[in-house]
């Protein structure tokens, strides 16, 4: 039913000019990365050096990875609060099936298979019950923390086959990694999906108003089940890559690494209410906060204080349009 | 618009604007430890800027995570790597998961070495533990012997109180502490509980202790739950200055107990001398001053290495009344 020229006069948001909207979010944030690295190259010899950057790029490559579906799912009005626990179980699974001797294939597939199975547990919990995401996924976050807990103790899986190594250690040509290579080709797969395609189209329908959203046909609770399932999935994904980083699986793997996440989605500009967002916003952020953080620890702030600094980046960076559309409003009525 | 978000930009980088002053010929040495803000490794910190002080060209960095896990680590020493730092002395929140990231330190040319919470042989040239098993045994007896000349008695009964009949540690201490009895006649071994590191177990094992043994002298507890259970069982039971207690234990948790006199003495690793003496090691590393067998430590003497690079730094350092009181307030 759509062409082109309806798909880009369709507006993500009903609210306002969304177009303008996005396109100063993204330019912003854009503005702001650049202004980052200018400040970096300056503030440090060390900055402008490839090897440098792209070991930089190894902190929040995984985070990255499962940023995107959880934009998405975000977009749809919910969320995953269990990400990190269900990197942890999946990691602990490819480290009962390596030392059961499988090789690198299997471990890749268990880990991706039960990052499916314990998405497929949130979403059907959250569509069955009618459970808000929120209360689910806190649920889902202890109970998957908690069985590799039971399973490893005080443990560690180290036992990896070398080939392993490769997922979070390899490069793919000069100084890219197989995991920046791979979060670049998911991106560009999410933002078609997202921007070009049904699927997308639906996910903002449902954000905005789940209900309209379901009298226009949407089998609601179906899609934001294949969210979920694809949240784990690339949860299970990023637990090989971090896994095979490390090198070895224990219980407190990735652990609180679900709000580095939402933190990096939310920064992107997708509406903590569903509805709005995309996944260039999401990216640069992922990149801002990548440079924000290698930037400061290269001046060896301590880590308080960069954490500091991020909340107060994150704060400002979304109070920033909300004053600013206030202000505007004031500006209306007095005139 | 964007003038105001510039501003606000700018702002929040400027916090950050406490550019590093060093020289380039010093020789940096990165001390990372588990978190900030732990009295422990803060103390490390000061043995560190002592050490610098008296090497005079070392500039030390000291940092690290804001939580103890080991991805955080990853993060600092990715950075410090960056930085082309000559040394990285780590005590590490997971002896594995940190091995890729400092073999990629070594691969650049930096020295790497671990102390108090080790890192598995392969990530590290040296791993310096704070006192070995064996030091630790005999330092236990020596103290309930320092106990008994406190209360004044040439001979006495002595009993262990331990944490679980598993703990790998408790049990190799104790056995090192059998090994070195026989040094002290005037000491006779009557027993050896377990509280499970609990500290109501390990309350009520103290008190049966004393009721089973009436002549007891001196409770040993090495670990911190087990002597401070202990040392509040003798002065509720009111046997201060008849039964003793001692062992390893924290001084801001017993500096009272040292006070009131349930405790004469006791030990625990010094932060500070940790902190010096892994400074010592990272620079002679870095200077290429070290052999196969020992490497020096400034004023902590020589530590022995092991094949797998492991060196034990000294006894345990003994707290009493003269000193509880200024390491009560660093850990």
């Amino acid at each position: 039913m759509e062409n082109t020229m309806t798909q880009s006069a369709v507006p993500n948001r009903l609210s306002g000019n969304w177009r303008h909207y996005l396109l100063r979010w993204e330019t912003f944030l854009l503005l702001v990365a650049a202004l980052v690295f200018l400040f970096n190259s300056f503030a440090s010899p060390y900055f402008l050096d490839p090897w440098n950057l792209s070991d930089a790029t190894f902190n929040f490559t995984e985070k990255a990875i499962i940023a995107l579906p959880m934009a998405m799912l975000i977009i749809c009005r919910e969320i995953d609060l269990s990400v990190a626990s269900i990197i942890a179980l999946a990691s602990v699974s490819m480290g009962l099936a390596a030392e059961a001797g499988m090789g690198t294939g299997s471990l890749v597939a268990i880990a991706i298979a039960v990052g499916v199975a314990c998405g497929l547990f949130n979403g059907l919990v959250v569509t069955g019950f009618g459970i808000p995401s929120i209360v689910v996924t806190i649920g889902t976050m202890s109970l998957y923390r908690g069985i590799t807990y039971v399973i490893l103790g005080d443990g560690a899986f180290t036992d990896y086959p070398s080939e392993f190594a490769y997922f979070g250690q390899g490069y793919v040509y000069w100084v890219f990694s197989f995991e920046f290579v791979l979060f670049l080709g998911l991106a560009l797969v999410f933002y078609v999906l997202l921007h070009h395609t049904n699927f997308g189209r639906r996910t903002y329908a449902i954000g905005n108003n789940p209900t309209a959203a379901l009298y226009s046909g949407i089998k609601v609770n179906k899609h934001k089940l294949i969210l979920f399932v694809l949240v784990g999935a690339l949860s299970g994904l990023a637990s090989v890559l971090l896994t095979s980083r490390l090198g070895s699986t224990r219980p407190s793997i990735a652990f609180a690494w679900e709000l580095n996440i939402v933190t990096m989605v939310v920064l992107g500009g997708v509406s903590i209410l569903g509805g709005a967002g995309s996944i260039l916003g999401v990216v640069i952020a992922v990149f801002l906060m990548g440079l924000v953080t290698f930037g400061l620890g290269l001046l060896n702030v301590p880590g308080i204080v960069m954490s500091i600094i991020i909340g107060a980046m994150l704060i400002s960076v979304i109070s920033i349009p909300v004053l600013l559309g206030r202000w505007r409003a004031m500006r209306e009525r007095q005139s | 618009m964007c003038k105001k978000l510039f501003a606000a930009a700018a702002a929040v980088l400027s916090i950050a604007l406490i550019s590093p002053a060093h020289a380039e010929d010093d020789v940096r040495i990165a001390l990372v430890v588990k978190a900030l803000g732990i009295g422990f490794f803060e103390a490390a910190n000061e043995g560190a800027q002592e050490a610098a002080e008296e090497l005079g060209n070392v500039e030390i960095i000291y940092t690290g995570p804001t939580t103890t896990t080991a991805e955080g680590q990853i993060e600092v020493i990715s950075s410090l790597i960056a930085q082309r730092v000559d040394a990285i002395a780590v005590s590490a929140n997971d002896q594995d998961a940190l091995v890729p990231i400092l073999k990629r330190a070594q691969q650049r040319g930096i020295e790497v070495i671990s102390w108090d919470s080790g890192v598995a042989p392969e990530g590290r040239t040296v791993h310096l533990n704070p006192s070995s098993n064996e030091l630790i045994g005999r330092m236990n007896v020596k103290l309930a012997a320092d106990a008994l000349e406190a209360k004044g008695v040439n001979a006495g009964q002595m009993a262990i109180l331990s944490a679980t009949p598993t703990s790998t540690n408790q049990n190799i201490w104790i056995e090192e502490m059998e090994n070195a009895l026989p040094e002290f006649s005037q000491l006779e071994l009557v027993d050896t509980v377990y509280g499970d590191d609990l500290a109501d177990k390990s309350y009520r094992e103290a008190v049966a202790l004393m009721r089973n043994h009436p002549n007891l002298d001196v409770i040993v507890a090495p670990t911190t739950v087990g002597i401070l259970a202990a040392a509040q069982a003798v002065s509720d039971e009111d046997r201060i200055g008849e039964v003793y207690v001692t062992g390893l234990g924290l001084p801001s948790e017993l500096a009272g107990h040292v006070e009131s006199g349930a405790i004469h003495n006791f030990a625990i690793w010094n932060p500070i001398d940790l902190g010096y003496a892994a400074t010592m090691i990272a620079y002679n590393l870095v200077q290429g001053d070290v052999s196969e067998d020992y490497v020096e430590m400034g004023r902590m003497g020589l530590a022995e290495l092991d094949d797998d690079g492991n060196a034990a730094m000294s006894d345990p350092f003994v707290y009493d009344a003269s000193n509880v009181a200024d390491f009560a307030d660093i850990f």
